[in-house]
């Protein structure tokens, strides 16, 4: 909700922490996560990520997301689907070029990575879309990619 | 300035199939290469033998050099292009602008495809765009043809161009109507040129229909054709291309030859002589990928070429 | 056989250090401060056209940008300007935009580019398809400009495509961005220009500069972040016609931002005309004392006659004329060796 949205910028940093916890919660969910099934949660899991992530940041299930790398202001709800930083022809008042009454994604984005700890990953270069993901369950797809690394971090250790 | 308004007029292909001779046109891939040298090496062999040459886009969802600045190398090397468009990686305002940038590089045919889907090829990533589709594309080559662009800009002066769409000879039902055909044209197909077609009993029937239709009054048909490399290869292309149907006794022909390659070239110049004599067939669209060697003994050994000086 | 007038001084290959064997790379490695301009496409099939468009700006310009569907109206596409531009012994700057193509098309046309000739590639977002003639077009943005760029870089440097299918040869281009240090998030955008950089770009050219608080401000903070040594830095500027074109250009060009100032100034003026090409001579005179640009973009939409006037007289180029190039121009389009 587009209210709601920047509230969320406006408290990146609470957000931060919030997601940072969630995501050491997911991570030992894995096990679980892989009894039951990755392709089997897809469906239950990707619904409940459009339900809330929608709601507090209108979120457009990309699949790949970078709200940490855009200071809690999703980049798809740019006209153009920016992933690394505003373009030229943000208005003097802030508002989208395409959308003048929009503020401007990046803009907020800039505002919400400032108050973030560790907002200024906004500098690191995103990779393209990749536009099979569309639709799918960002926080299983990290999980298991998270998983994946922890393994072979432990794996580098032993 | 005679040259530009000469291929503002149509080039040769157009030049040719007005006369009535049977049309040559092949095909070439754009290399995966900065190298404009590359474009040449391969096309190179079919100068002086096809009426024009078909640079395909993007062609199994996979990047190659542009399709345009191979088409302009050709063109500046004497051969005339085909410049083929699909509508999966452009937008209508690249399209529009691709096409006025091929009418002033020399290129004066264009083909309008839809073009195989992203997840087809080695950059599945990647977005389809499909902002138009094949019929959309026909008409605003025909709009910007005549001298305005679909936003109502006019361009001065107008690029000729040669408007061609693809088809594929299949059997036909009953019921079958030619309404998609129609509608291309409707929309400023000038000629077609078809898919793969090896079987000539079913080509028959296709042309006999397209002619009792009154297509063929409307537009120029340019059959798909090729040398088969072997036998083993014709029933891959059997099994994977859609569409595609190599009659058994084809197959068996060249299972049992010696040296199989020279058997399926003289296989293609055979066909390419009864095409000639298909009523509604104007002419032959040759197509063998990597090939550009064997399609140039193919049209030599052919015999179409001298043909058409005797007549002359 | 060949593509075109290649300049025998100007071989093949890129001199060592160098990404591309083209003049506008070459001008900024060697200190000089450049000129660039740009070139308005025509609605037209006749390349002479073309031709007739960039004698007027190649005289004082080490190199000239073929646009790109700017403000999303269709002309000729860039891969054709640069390629009349190219044959013509010019040095073109292909702009290439996120809009229209995907990076299928994108990494085609990069290709093709260099196989006519292009030494220096512009990657931008590209404008909103609201701003022109068509605007239900569907908008691409498969990549973004930093994407983009990193995309040039990867097969220009590792000699392969994206998906990792190599090149036989690869392109050897100069890889550049836009810049707006005129538009909000004001102290991000310095950000942005670095994060450009790590991406590949080796130059910039910024939107229109009518502030030059705002850009000395924009450039202290890339001076200390070390980027001007990293990056050239070209600033936009063009010439005002009038107050009401003023006011136009602010109201309808994405990212252009002109002050009252500048507009009350032309407006109070006998010949507008006049002072807003005094204004763009000063302009330049200033921008040239700055610290840190290395050269600057002329954006002359529909005032190209008065390219070489304010050159000359801003004196930025201290006198350096172009290559021979220009005067090989000015045959080859006499004698109609077109393509």
């Amino acid at each position: 909700m587009y209210a709601v949205r920047h509230w969320s910028v406006r408290n990146a940093r609470l957000l931060e922490w919030l997601y940072n916890k969630f995501f050491s919660l997911l991570l030992r969910l894995h096990p679980l996560f892989e009894r039951i099934g990755y392709s089997r949660l897809e469906a239950p899991m990707a619904a409940l990520e459009r339900g809330i992530k929608g709601f507090m940041f209108d979120c457009r299930m990309c699949g790949q997301c970078a709200l940490r790398s855009s200071g809690m202001s999703c980049p798809m709800n740019c006209p153009k689907s920016l992933r690394n930083g505003p373009c030229g022809g943000v208005r003097l008042d802030g508002g989208c070029e395409v959308i003048p009454d929009m503020r401007c994604v990046w803009v907020e984005a800039w505002e919400g990575a400032q108050r973030m700890d560790e907002g200024m990953v906004i500098t690191v270069v995103q990779d393209p879309l990749d536009q099979r993901l569309a639709e799918t369950s960002s926080w299983l797809r990290v999980t298991r990619e998270g998983s994946m690394f922890a393994d072979q971090k432990n794996e580098g250790r032993e | 300035m005679d040259d530009m308004t000469e291929s503002r007029r149509g080039g040769g292909l157009q030049a040719a199939l007005r006369r009535g001779d049977f049309a040559l046109t092949a095909e070439t891939s754009p290399p995966d290469s900065a190298d404009p040298a590359r474009v040449l090496e391969r096309a190179g062999m079919l100068k002086g033998l096809a009426d024009a040459v078909n640079v395909t886009d993007g062609a199994g969802a996979r990047a190659h050099m542009s399709a345009l600045a191979c088409a302009a190398i050709l063109a500046r090397d004497g051969i005339e292009p085909v410049l083929q468009f699909t509508v999966r990686d452009r937008n209508r305002l690249a399209l529009q602008a691709d096409l006025l940038g091929a009418a002033a590089l020399g290129v004066p045919n264009i083909l309008c495809l839809y073009g195989d889907d992203p997840t087809a090829g080695d950059q599945p990533d990647a977005k389809g765009v499909y902002d138009l589709d094949t019929r959309d594309l026909l008409s605003t080559a025909r709009c910007m043809s005549r001298g305005s662009f679909p936003g109502g800009r006019a361009i001065e002066p107008p690029p000729g161009l040669f408007i061609g769409a693809a088809d594929a000879p299949r059997p036909l039902d009953e019921n079958w109507k030619p309404d998609g055909i129609v509608a291309k044209i409707d929309a400023g197909a000038n000629f077609f040129q078809t898919q793969y077609c090896f079987d000539m009993a079913v080509l028959r029937r296709y042309m006999a229909r397209l002619v009792d239709e009154g297509i063929t009054e409307r537009a120029y048909y340019l059959i798909g054709i090729g040398p088969l490399t072997s036998a083993k290869s014709a029933r891959w292309m059997n099994d994977k291309l859609f569409g595609v149907h190599i009659p058994e006794p084809l197959i068996v022909r060249l299972e049992g030859a010696a040296d199989q390659r020279a058997e399926g070239r003289a296989i293609c110049a055979e066909l390419l002589a009864e095409l000639r004599a298909i009523d509604g067939v104007s002419g032959a669209h040759l197509m063998a990928p990597g090939g550009e060697e064997s399609i140039a003994r193919v049209i030599g050994d052919s015999g179409v070429l001298a043909a058409r000086s005797s007549a002359a | 056989m060949g593509l075109g007038p290649f300049d025998p001084s100007n071989p093949d290959q890129p001199p060592p250090g160098y990404s591309s064997p083209g003049r506008l790379e070459r001008v900024l490695r060697a200190g000089k401060f450049a000129v660039t301009a740009e070139l308005n496409p025509p609605d037209s099939a006749d390349p002479r056209d073309v031709y007739e468009r960039a004698l007027v700006l190649g005289e004082v310009c080490d190199a000239i940008n073929a646009t790109d569907a700017s403000g999303a109206n269709t002309h000729m596409s860039s891969i054709g300007i640069c390629s009349l531009l190219s044959n013509a012994g010019y040095s073109p700057v292909m702009q290439i935009s996120c809009r229209d193509r995907n990076r299928i098309a994108i990494q085609g046309d990069v290709l093709g580019a260099a196989a006519i000739g292009v030494c220096s590639i512009l990657c931008l977002t590209g404008d909103g398809v609201q701003a022109g003639d068509q605007p239900g077009a569907k908008p691409v943005f498969d990549l973004d400009s930093i994407s983009l760029l990193e995309t040039i870089r990867t097969m220009r440097d590792a000699s392969r495509f994206l998906s990792g299918r190599p090149l036989t040869t690869p392109p050897k281009v100069f890889l550049g961005a836009a810049a707006n240090p005129f538009a909000p998030p004001y102290d991000f955008r310095p950000l942005r220009l670095a994060k450009k950089i790590a991406a590949g770009a080796q130059f910039v050219q910024t939107q229109y500069c009518y502030d030059i608080a705002r850009l000395e401000t924009y450039m202290e903070r890339v001076r200390d972040m070390g980027l001007d040594k990293r990056c050239f830095i070209l600033v936009g500027v063009g010439p005002l016609a009038s107050a009401r074109a003023a006011r136009w250009i602010r109201g309808n060009v994405p990212g252009v931002h002109i002050p009252d100032e500048i507009i009350a100034r032309i407006e109070g003026a006998e010949n507008q005309k006049i002072e807003g090409k005094r204004i763009c001579i000063e302009l330049i005179q200033a921008i040239r004392e700055i610290k840190g640009v290395a050269g600057i973009h002329l954006m002359a939409y529909r005032q190209e006659e008065l390219v070489s006037e304010i050159i000359i007289e801003s004196g930025v180029r201290g006198g350096r004329r172009s290559h021979d190039h220009h005067k090989r121009a000015r045959k080859t389009i006499e004698h109609k060796e077109i393509i």
